[in-house]
């Protein structure tokens, strides 16, 4: 909004000052022409016309030269249209001046006074337009060295204005050596033609009319201006006459031989126009193919952007893209050709045995063109195959095809090798993401796994007055497959389990799931250790798949009979203190995991025993994540360390002595991140 | 991680952990010996001697093959564990469903055995 205003304010200063020099000037010479003592100095209209350009010279810099909008036809545009409203304007007054025909006024010097003002206030702004417009085609992609060059240029003009207020005494060779000094620099700068390079072909033609239009507004504008001040100083030399003003002489050397030069060049540029716009194609479809990643959704949009930018790129007719899914099979992707067709031609060159990239055999790019001519029914006539590697691997082929013999040269097997590479990177980098992806997911359900895992172990464990029981399970970041519960089945019999699934992940939590319904339905029924494992086994074998089993251990305690009975389906065996004999042993029974047998054979596998328990006796339950927990040095916990760390806790509390395990646990991996799962539940009797 | 060779004596096939077999490495046991049996040899030996550890899947690799060679009258006999590697199988009562001797002079008598 505030440049707006300030661009209005320029334009009205401008007229207004355009006005006063009419004024001024007018008088200047009517006083001059009468020999009446001039009531105004002479000096004052060559200051005013100074105003007047300063004036101008700041409206195009707002209206041109500040406009980031503007691009370089758009620049082309503006001097040419304010170059025809000049013209136009310039010939309307001819027009009826020719009208009115020779009469008196158009002999008086005042009239012609005032048309020589006018098209001298045209062509100045015409003039201004076209510098502002010039200097930013000169300084697009400009240099620091440009950059200074033209400051100083700019500024040398500028201040030659106050030369031209003739305050100065005019001196001929100072006038001819700034004159030279300008259009020298002037010609230097207008070497910086850069801009034309990007106009593509349409805009090239635009550009070149524009610019033909703008010169001959250039010397229209130039014959009229001079035929008129010859006019004028023909009649009185007192005028604002421009032909000495420096700064309009410089700005007009300048600005005709920057528009002859940008013609000049854009004409000669015209033919290879359509090179560059074809390497500035092959810049935004490698771009293209980078993005595909980002955006597309498939792994076969990838391969569609590349045999689309590829194509276009080398001006093909046809492509196919061949790649492996599998060690035999594969699948082709085609584009403008049908697979059949595609698939003509692999057979064809596959029957004539022309070993290059299609049959694998070679990783170089090839052209087989020559070898397509033997193959009668089809249109093609040339072909470039192209191999494409992710991580090394030759994942399939490109193959490009062209109607006429002999179409692809060097330089296009370069382009498409270098798309063949880019693809081959796009394509490792979109499965990479989709790895990524895929590993977040599984992150995801491993939360969902972890929590089900917990909520399916005890929040409460049975008491007794004869036992105690303490249990601790803590899992890795992985899911373990760790159990522990008890259930009290009569006001004598407790039982126990404790058990371990093989495997990690929402499988693991899922069988131990499997497990507790199991443990809670059969351990009810009060039966034998060994039975219960049997029947488990049974159940289990229909829901876990192979290589998939259980280790458990079971108890019933009878505080009756003050006996445990029990059976170890090769679950880690249970540490057993007797405090009778101030030992601890592990009760190594024999016994075969959940879900190995799978016939009816499993109670050959599995045996019972049984054990009378004293006061202060204590079971450690646990899982192999506790014995096969690693130190610092990569040695194992082991049963001999756990038996020790017992007995240094024999006579404390079940829970305390638990703690006491944990610590030394932590301690002995020296860190709290462990890698598998710990879980334990110690029983102590009273 | 685990690197697995292969080579044959007397007709049999010798397969060679060597390393650790967690959950994900047993999956390239597992591709061995399927694809031994896929070579079709009846008799496989697998030297545990240079097998430093054996997680649980890596002994359901083991057991998912146990019917399949009753089936289909294939042996296999493991032999040279490590006694913490034995420890494991034993545990699971894996040495009352596998064959496991202790050396390759053994078990090469054990899987010639009619």
């Amino acid at each position: 909004m505030r440049t707006k205003a300030i661009s209005r304010l320029l334009f009205a200063v401008g007229v207004i000052t355009w006005i006063a020099l009419l004024f001024t000037d007018i008088s200047v010479v009517f006083s001059t022409k009468r020999n009446l003592p001039a009531e105004i100095p002479t000096w004052l209209p060559g200051i005013i016309l100074n105003l007047y350009l300063i004036t101008l010279y700041y409206y195009y810099k707002i209206k041109i030269d500040r406009d980031d909008q503007l691009n370089f036809v758009d620049l082309l545009w503006r001097v040419f249209a304010t170059g025809l409203v000049a013209t136009v304007f310039s010939l309307i007054i001819r027009l009826i001046e020719y009208m009115i025909g020779a009469t008196s006024l158009v002999g008086n010097i005042v009239y012609i006074e005032v048309i020589y003002l006018i098209n001298l206030g045209l062509m100045i702004s015409f003039l201004l337009a076209a510098f502002t417009a010039w200097k930013r085609l000169i300084l697009y992609q400009k240099s620091k060295w440009l950059l200074r060059l033209w400051a100083f240029f700019e500024y040398a003009l500028l201040i030659s204005l106050l030369y031209n207020s003739y305050v100065l005494p005019r001196a001929e060779w100072l006038y001819n050596s700034l004159y030279g000094f300008f259009i020298v620099t002037g010609l230097v700068l207008s070497g910086n033609l850069k801009w034309v390079a990007f106009l593509n072909f349409r805009q090239k033609w635009t550009s070149l009319l524009l610019l033909l239009l703008t010169i001959f507004y250039l010397i229209y504008s130039f014959y009229t201006n001079t035929s008129l001040a010859m006019s004028v100083s023909g009649e009185e030399i007192g005028f604002a006459d421009y032909r000495g003003h420096i700064f309009i002489q410089s700005l007009m050397a300048f600005v005709t031989v920057y528009s002859i030069f940008s013609f000049l060049v854009i004409l000669f540029n015209l033919p290879t126009t359509s090179v560059f716009e074809q390497k500035l194609e092959e810049v935004v479809n490698f771009q293209r193919i980078s993005q595909s990643i980002q955006t597309e959704q498939s792994e076969e949009s990838v391969y569609n952007i590349l045999l689309e930018t590829s194509v276009s790129s080398v001006f093909a007719d046809a492509a196919w893209f061949e790649i492996k899914i599998s060690e035999h099979d594969q699948r082709v992707f085609t584009y403008r050709i049908s697979e059949k067709e595609a698939t003509e031609i692999i057979n064809h060159l596959k029957n004539h045995h022309v070993t290059g990239v299609l049959d694998q055999s070679s990783d170089k790019t090839k052209n087989l063109s020559k070898h397509l001519g033997s193959l009668k029914g089809s249109r093609y006539r040339s072909i470039l195959a192209f191999p494409i590697y992710v991580k090394g691997d030759n994942i399939g082929k490109l193959a490009l095809l062209k109607e006429l013999p002999d179409g692809f040269n060097k330089e296009m097997t370069k382009i498409v090798s270098t798309f063949a590479n880019q693809a081959g990177i796009s394509i490792e980098n979109f499965r990479l993401l989709e790895e990524a992806l895929q590993s977040e997911r599984y992150k995801e359900e491993l939360k969902i796994a972890k929590t089900v895992q917990k909520s399916l172990l005890p929040q409460m464990l049975e008491r007794d007055s004869q036992f105690e029981i303490a249990a601790f399970s803590e899992s890795a970041d992985e899911v373990g497959g760790d159990y522990y519960d008890t259930l009290r089945i009569s006001a004598r019999e407790t039982s126990l389990i404790i058990a371990d699934v093989s495997g990690k992940g929402t499988t693991a939590a899922f069988h131990m799931s499997q497990m507790k319904g199991i443990f809670h339905s059969l351990a009810q029924n009060c039966i034998e250790p060994d039975e219960f494992m049997v029947r488990a086994n049974k159940a289990l074998v229909y829901c876990l798949e192979r290589g998939s089993f259980i280790s458990a251990s079971f108890f019933l305690v009878n505080t009756e009979d003050r006996k445990v009975r029990y059976a170890r389906a090769g679950h880690c065996p249970v540490l057993y203190y007797s405090a009778a004999s101030d030992h601890a042993t592990y009760l190594k029974d024999k016994g075969v995991a959940l879900g190995m047998v799978r016939n009816n054979s499993y109670s050959n596998f599995i045996e019972a025993n049984e054990f009378n328990y004293a006061p202060g006796d204590i079971m450690v339950l646990y899982t192999d994540g506790i014995t096969e927990a690693k130190g610092t040095k990569g040695e194992e916990f082991g049963y001999e360390k756990l038996s020790e760390v017992l007995l240094e806790v024999k006579t404390l509390q079940p829970q305390q002595i638990q703690e006491h395990l944990i610590n030394k646990l932590y301690e002995f991996s020296g860190t709290k991140n462990i890698n598998d799962d710990y879980t334990t539940m110690i029983i102590k009797f009273k | 991680m685990v690197h697995i060779k292969r080579l044959q004596e007397d007709g049999a096939d010798i397969i060679t952990p060597i390393g650790e077999i967690d959950a994900s490495s047993s999956i390239e046991l597992d591709l061995t010996i399927a694809k031994s049996v896929g070579e079709g040899f009846t008799r496989i030996l697998v030297d545990c001697s240079a097998l430093e550890y054996i997680s649980s899947a890596g002994l359901g690799v083991f057991m998912s093959y146990i019917e399949e060679f009753k089936d289909k009258n294939l042996k296999m006999v493991l032999f040279g564990m490590s006694e913490k590697v034995a420890n494991t199988f034993e545990i699971l009562g894996l040495y009352e469903l596998l064959t496991i001797v202790k050396d390759k002079v053994e078990a090469k008598k054990k899987v010639h055995e009619v």
